[in-house]
């Protein structure tokens, strides 16, 4: 604009009307009033304290932590230091976000994939799992499984017993447990081989079809070496890995792994309600393959199976991933809320006994966020890397 | 050659057509299809009759307390006798006309904002954004023109969540749009400030930025001031959904294309009227649905507040039901709460998804 | 079109006498529309037929039916002497004899343009890869575009795609070709790069069932037209007595319309 002779020469422009000149001000304005506002809030705080006669800093992760905690995936005892129930807690969190992520992805999918299901009694049912599941709180949801059913089970000496081997009781479920003993290492040795075999047939499968045409069944044929070849191992040694099957003694089971019913309750809830989103994001990532895509890829000849697998799974997976990793950082926030019913997570042991016990709640609140911040953004990095590189692809 | 003459429509062959017609291509299309719909039918009528029969049919509805109920049977009688706590919380029973009449006003304004066509529906919505707050404040909590104060402690149940609720959205819609503007900012400054804020409040959990409302305001304060713990909840949780409201108006702006922003300047509209005047009633509109979904998900996480020790509805039957009294009937407790906030998400989800295909074909056409 | 004197020659007789199409009394409802009614053609080896009508009077789904993308109620459809019934492999078998090429191209945006012309060939055909390669090549050369073949379709114009569509077919080596109004969602000068690929292509002798409105195509290759309203074939015939001296009323009127323009 400013070459145009018509206009006054760029000097007498006023300074507040020089966009550039507001938009700097602007700006220093913004920052002068973030740093007001946090200098406040630093200063409000170190006051505070100092009145409440509340120590900064640190420090008091080394002491001793003083209680126990009812689940622990490493080494704890309660002469241990309160950053070690940091650790327990987060190694608890991460249990069950892992595990229901695994879960709720399972459930998720083929409910998704029901709901579109020609047969109109399935399909009706799956969105009747799904308008129920996803429109109920969370918490609620865990409540109900806790108390009203994993609460109501009877106790230990009444067990329900699953084929004698697993029991659920009041106090949980008592699965029975692997040992380990000599000779149970070549096991797990013939299962590696047989994943590498199982690599190198796919590669000579595809350098066959390369030159010949022909096809190999390779997933067939690798999944059979992959579950027999160990479980064939496991019988030719002498089945070298024992179970220790759970019996009840006393008032109580003795032996076995015990799944404790915070977990099973958090689990459960955490799966269902999150399977219901996944659904729905499954069904909507299917459709969104225009039927165009199929309709070409039939009338190439493509058998209905290889229709799905060559062209709606790549293209639906393109639209799935990315709210499907949202909705993975949201069960992973969410597994906070097994404070409510007293699972050990991170929130419920750190942020809140350790808390409570030290009164160190600006550390501890600012060590807990920072742990759910590095976990959310990484995955948003993550997902970024993934768009763009689709992105890249398509356009 | 004759001229030709149209053939008549026939009916379908008789496999399409009628009820059989229609079991025949929707439940029987193939025999793996009718294996599934047999085999499901019959799961579900061996299941869903008992659960009809223990929740409805022999149900205990009426009674005294649980003595009065049967085994096998639901027992709702707590509802009946425990209405008002549920309702209300704490609240004095003979003062709880005042939040009664805060909700009749609440349904006066909110519910023609369902109805494009209600008259004066914008007179409405600015008196639900401004006086219908302040009002309710002052009926609620008391303390002004000789009525009596109710401390916030005491309020509860119902009441308690629709407030949580209500207050969330209205505080964070603002905040939201503000936020949103603010993320696509021309100036690096302003859109840093926004897009850590936002990601900042969207990377942690709702909990622990109750915790922190809680355990960490108090602290951040100059010494003399105080919130009470309700107003604390409201804080986080308006800053929590404020963060989720800029995502979803950022959506909206997004979607707006570059040619209205263009046209509004070539008209010679300043940043914030083209803002106020042309952009931003645009993009509202279109993220309606998704105001809507946020709104469903602020419901749900309403129901946290209890974690901090606040009493609204899952708050209030839980304690109920903590009671040894009601303590046999805790199934059919959580599911009376499920149901009340079933049915609203589940109407708000209905309503957003109706929108959504409304809007999607205005735009096709 | 311009080139009326480009006219191919027809058929030659001695591959005319195997009906390669045969379609007896075809029937078909969307649940109580009836669309298709009473539908009969007989298709001969090497013949190129050009179907046209309004909007709605049930081209496409006529030609969707010869490869069952939809299923007919009532009536025969035989093609290359496989009867069109609800088997799949019959179904399986004839789609990998009858390529199609649709309005709206339909190319698999996952993958790259040489991609989509090797994924029928070596899942149905087993074609060794080195040998999909080489014979998409060839295709992709013979419509003009083998320097595209590491693009994806998204960076392609709709002319390039529409080409890319039917090098895609072609490479499954088909008896016939579908073309549904292959040229209809192209601007006027992508639909002469479509249009002489598929003058092309009717040139080599291969059967084509073309819906259509280009008129001057249908002039040009056409051995015979045949004209569609309401779920029935109202008139066919050579082009130019069709063209010139159409004996239905309801013809006249659908030429006079589109020829106005
Ligand atoms: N899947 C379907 N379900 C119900 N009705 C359909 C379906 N597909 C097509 N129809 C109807 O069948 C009739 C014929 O459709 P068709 O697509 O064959 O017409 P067309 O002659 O190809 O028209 P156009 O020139 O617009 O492509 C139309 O009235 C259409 O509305
Ligand atoms: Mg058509």
């Amino acid at each position: 604009m400013n070459s145009d002779p018509s206009l006054p020469p760029k000097s007498s422009v006023k300074p507040w009307n020089d966009p550039r000149v507001r938009s700097a001000v602007f700006q220093i304005l913004a920052i002068l009033a973030v740093a007001w506002v946090g200098y406040s809030l630093f200063q409000n705080t170190l006051t505070n304290m100092a009145s409440r006669g509340i120590s900064t800093g640190f420090g008091f992760l080394d002491s001793s932590a003083g209680f126990g905690i009812v689940m622990s995936l490493i080494e704890y005892n309660e002469s241990m230091s309160y950053g070690r129930t940091f650790f327990v807690g987060l190694a608890n969190t991460l249990l069950v976000s892992g595990l229901g992520i695994i879960f709720a992805t399972i459930v998720g999918f083929i409910v998704g994939v029901l709901r579109l299901s020609n047969n109109w009694l399935i399909a009706r049912l799956a969105l009747a799992y799904i308008e129920i599941f996803r429109n109920i709180p969370l918490l609620l949801q865990i409540f109900f499984w806790y108390f009203a059913v994993l609460g109501t089970l009877p106790s230990p000496r009444q067990s329900v017993s699953i084929g004698e081997v697993a029991f659920l009781n009041l106090r949980g479920i008592v699965l029975p447990k692997p040992i380990f003993e000599a000779g149970s290492g070549a096991v797990g040795i013939v299962l590696i081989i047989a994943i590498i075999i199982s690599l190198a047939i796919a590669r000579w499968a595809k350098r066959r079809q390369a030159a010949t045409g022909q096809f190999f069944p390779v997933l067939p044929v690798s999944a059979a070496l992959i579950l027999g070849a160990p479980i064939i191992a496991y019988f030719a040694l002498g089945s070298p890995i024992g179970w220790d099957v759970p019996a009840l003694s006393g008032f109580n089971f003795r032996g076995g792994i015990t799944v404790i019913p915070e977990l099973g309750a958090l689990l459960l809830a955490l799966t269902l309600y999150t399977a219901s989103f996944i659904a729905e994001i499954v069904r909507s990532g299917i459709i969104s393959v225009s039927r165009g895509q199929t309709e070409a890829a039939a009338a190439l000849g493509l058998p209905p199976r290889r229709v799905l697998r060559l062209v709606i799974v790549p293209q639906a997976l393109r639209v799935i991933i990315p709210p499907l990793t949202s909705q993975y950082l949201n069960l992973t926030k969410n597994s906070s809320l097994a404070t409510a019913i007293g699972y050990p997570d991170l929130v419920n042991v750190f942020m809140g006994t350790t808390l409570n016990q030290t009164g160190q709640a600006v550390e501890i609140v600012a060590i807990t966020m920072a742990v759910y911040l590095t976990i959310s953004l990484s995955i948003s990095m993550l997902m970024n890397i993934y768009n763009r590189a689709v992105a890249l692809k398509e356009r | 050659m004759a001229v030709h003459q149209p053939l008549p429509d026939l009916p379908p062959p008789p496999s399409e057509r009628g009820l059989w017609g229609w079991f025949r291509q929707n439940l029987f299309s193939t025999w793996y299809n009718s294996i599934a719909s047999l085999v499901v039918g019959y799961l579900l009528i061996i299941w869903l009759g008992p659960v009809i029969n223990w929740a409805l049919i022999s149900a205990v509805w009426t009674g005294e307390g649980t003595d009065d109920c049967r085994p096998g049977a639901a027992c709702w009688i707590f509802i009946q006798q425990r209405l008002g706590f549920f309702l209300y919380g704490f609240y004095p029973a003979e003062l709880r006309w005042r939040p009664n009449i805060v909700f009749v006003l609440f349904l006066i304004t909110v519910v023609p904002q369902f109805f494009p066509r209600a008259p004066g529906r914008k007179w409405l919505a600015l008196f639900g954004i401004t006086g219908l707050p302040v009002l309710g404040f002052v009926l609620i909590n008391g303390g002004f023109f000789g009525l009596d104060p109710v401390a916030t402690s005491r309020w509860g149940g119902l009441m308690l969540t629709l407030i949580l609720a209500y207050v969330g959205i209205i505080a964070a819609l603002p905040i939201g749009v503000v936020l949103a503007l603010g993320r696509r900012s021309e100036m690096p400054v302003i859109r840093g400030i926004c897009v850590t804020f936002i990601e900042f409040w969207r990377a942690v959990p709702l909990i622990t930025i109750l915790f922190m409302a809680s355990v960490m305001l108090p602290l951040f304060l100059p010494q003399g001031v105080s919130f009470d713990k309700l107003l604390r909840a409201l804080i986080g949780i308006t800053l929590f959904q404020s963060a989720y409201m800029a995502e979803v108006v950022r959506g909206g702006l997004q979607a707006i294309p570059k040619g209205q922003y263009e046209a509004a300047q070539a008209l010679g509209f300043g940043y914030w009227r083209s803002m106020r005047l042309i952009i931003l009633p645009q993009a509202l509109k279109i993220v309606i649905p998704g105001i809507a979904n946020t709104v469903i998900s602020l419901f749900k996480d309403t129901t946290l507040v209890l974690i901090i020790g606040l009493f609204d509805l899952l708050g209030a039957v839980r304690s109920t039901l903590s009671d040894p009294a009601w303590r046999s009937v805790a199934a059919e407790g959580y599911l009376f709460v499920a149901l009340c906030f079933w049915i609203f998400c589940f109407g708000m989800s209905r309503y957003s998804h109706n929108l959504e295909k409304k809007l999607d074909t205005g735009h096709k056409t | 079109m311009n080139s009326e004197e480009h006219i191919i020659a027809p058929v030659e007789s001695a591959a005319a006498d195997e009906d390669i199409i045969i379609v007896r009394d075809l029937n078909k409802w969307f649940g109580q529309f009836h669309v298709l009614k009473s539908l009969n053609l007989n298709v001969k080896k090497g013949e190129r037929i050009v179907i046209c009508g309004p909007s709605g009077s049930g081209k496409s789904t006529f030609i969707r039916c010869i490869n069952h993308l939809e299923a007919h109620q009532r009536g025969e459809i035989i093609v290359d002497g496989v009867v069109l019934n609800e088997d799949l492999k019959n179904i399986e078998a004839i789609r990998r004899e009858v390529g199609m090429v649709f309005q709206h191209f339909n190319l698999f945006p996952h993958l790259s343009v040489l991609e989509n012309c090797l994924l029928a060939p070596i899942w149905v055909r087993k074609t060794p890869r080195k040998e999909a390669i080489e014979i998409a090549m060839e295709y992709l050369e013979r419509v003009k575009i083998p320097e595209q073949a590491h693009k994806y379709p998204g960076q392609l114009s709709g002319g390039q795609q529409q080409r890319v569509a039917i090098a895609r077919s072609l490479c499954m080596k088909p008896k016939i070709m579908l073309f549904d109004e292959p040229t209809s969602a192209l601007d006027p000068e992508m639909i002469k790069e479509v249009l002489d690929v598929m003058i092309e292509l009717a040139g080599s002798g291969m059967t084509m069932l073309c819906v259509t409105h280009e008129m001057g195509f249908a002039k040009t290759v056409a051995d015979r037209v045949i004209f569609m309203d309401g779920g029935e074939c109202v008139e066919e015939g050579p082009p130019q007595s069709f063209f010139n001296n159409p004996q239905q009323p309801r013809t006249r009127e659908f030429l006079d319309q589109i020829l106005q323009h």
